[in-house]
């Protein structure tokens, strides 16, 4: 298994380790999943998510590639603007979601998931025009602050750096122990904070000075996964995958106005639900309508401690998916009442 | 390092087992609380329902998983801890006590058959 420059941290901590996209990875620490969770929405959490990929894009021509391999519009994008989009199949179907930020009209810095990160790669050179380059950043750390109390912990490393003003979704540079560092005020928890881009080199002393206030705990991919979760936050390879458009993903927003209709008709649409029974929706559980015929799956299920019951997100054929409408999930031989609801639970605190 | 009470039966399956007369109560171990994470659900058996030695019992769910706790001994439920159905959390802070599970009527014979501690921590290893 891969080892991210931070896994050193994790076994001091007494980290519970799994494998996560090849990577030996921090599933949870001292206070467990439930309360890391907890922690985040209430202080601040401190997340390794050095395991994706990071990447440079540049030349005269990577507007017009970013705009034919994702649908969205990049032109027109300012700069140090990120933007949240996804890379398309000849199906139109999706490759991968990831975040791309303009720093000049011929360069943009682009973070990807860990587990399509050699798909990603191969993709972008694939379709890379001659005057452009795709260069890896596999030297390069990355830490998620989350939570309120993430603007005044990060403003303590990085006083210089404007962080009050730095508008949600937005690129900012700062030093660390003699390095550039990438702050990007985005993340994947539905709080405010930053995602911290720093030489591998340096990030353990980074993750320890953040974790000397004593508000930041770190925190493992198991709450990472129930917090995105409550926030109706996809996850590539289960909410969305290569045989699902962006249409269909309800992220009909990330596509520009001029090429929504150039998606074919969906054949099923991500919706969430509202469980009235007793127990945890799990992945893979399919979905009925009351006169027993199925009409759709779970593609992630859990439980959402911010919540206090299952939540879940999965696909529906499109006829079904409208909110409120009356379906039975099975659970463990026997089904569970639930009605279609938002895939949203719990209301985004990200800056305006 | 997981608790492992001197005085109690331990199933390779992480349950333990205390007898006064014909009846055994039942919960999951320390180590198995551990292994499982918070815990978020329990469901437990209804009053009078029959198990034998191996069978699914209880199932109790994490974030993460659910997973079957399963009856150490042959029995008859005779009471169920209602307690942890509304504070599953009670069943991860006090596995050997407040978090107990079940109450069934037993044959005492059958106990003998189940790990001691020093067995069980022995699987620990």
């Amino acid at each position: 298994m891969k080892k991210t420059p931070l896994h050193q941290e994790h076994i001091f901590k007494g980290a519970k380790m799994a494998e996560f996209a090849g990577y030996d990875m921090p599933i949870y620490y001292g206070l467990g999943i439930l309360k890391e969770h907890l922690w985040t929405r209430e202080n601040a959490g401190l997340f390794d998510v050095s395991h994706m990929g990071q990447a440079w894009l540049e030349g005269a021509n990577a507007i017009a590639m970013l705009e034919t391999i994702t649908p969205s519009a990049f032109a027109s994008l300012g700069i140090n603007k990120a933007k949240y989009t996804v890379l398309l199949n000849e199906n139109k179907c999706i490759i991968d979601d990831l975040i791309i930020t303009k720093i000049a009209d011929d360069r943009f810095f682009i973070v990807y998931n860990a587990g399509c990160k050699e798909k990603d790669e191969a993709f972008f050179r694939e379709n890379l025009p001659a005057d452009c380059t795709f260069t890896t950043l596999p030297n390069r750390a990355l830490i998620a602050l989350q939570g309120p109390a993430a603007l005044e912990i990060a403003t303590q490393t990085f006083p210089n750096a404007g962080l009050f003003e730095q508008p949600y979704m937005t690129f900012n540079k700062s030093t660390f122990a003699g390095e550039e560092v990438f702050i990007s005020r985005l993340g994947y928890t539905g709080e405010d904070g930053f995602e911290i881009s720093v030489p591998a080199t340096v990030a353990p002393q980074l993750w320890n000075k953040i974790l000397s206030n004593e508000l930041a705990q770190p925190i493992g991919l198991g709450a990472r996964d129930t917090l995105r979760l409550e926030m109706g936050y996809p996850l590539y390879g289960h909410d969305i995958d290569d045989k699902t458009t962006p249409i269909e993903a309800d992220l009909t927003w990330v596509v520009a106005k001029a090429k929504r209709e150039t998606f074919p008709a969906i054949r099923k649409k991500r919706v969430g639900f509202e469980i009235l029974g007793r127990g945890v929706i799990r992945e893979g559980s399919k979905v009925f309508v009351l006169d027993g015929n199925e009409i759709g799956v779970i593609t992630s299920g859990g439980f959402g401690p911010t919540v206090g019951n299952s939540i879940a997100q999965g696909y529906v054929a499109p006829q079904f998916a409208e909110v409120g409408k009356d379906v039975e999930i099975e659970l463990r031989g026997t089904k569970v009442a639930a009605k279609v609801a938002s895939y949203i639970y719990v209301e985004a605190k990200t800056k305006k | 390092m997981s608790n492992v009470p001197d005085n109690l039966k331990y199933t390779k399956d992480h349950e333990w087992l205390s007898i006064e007369g014909d009846v055994a109560t039942v919960g999951i171990t320390d180590y198995a609380q551990e292994s499982l994470g918070d815990l978020v659900y329990v469901e437990l058996p209804k009053v009078g329902a029959s198990f034998a030695a191996g069978a699914d019992m209880v199932i109790v769910e994490s974030c993460k998983a659910a997973s079957d706790v399963y009856s150490p001994i042959a029995g008859e439920v005779v009471e169920v801890n209602q307690a942890v159905v509304n504070a599953p959390e009670t069943i991860n802070s006090d596995p050997y006590a407040g978090g107990w599970l079940v109450k069934l009527k037993v044959s005492a014979a059958d106990v003998a058959g189940l790990l001691d501690a020093s067995a069980y921590k022995n699987l620990l290893d």
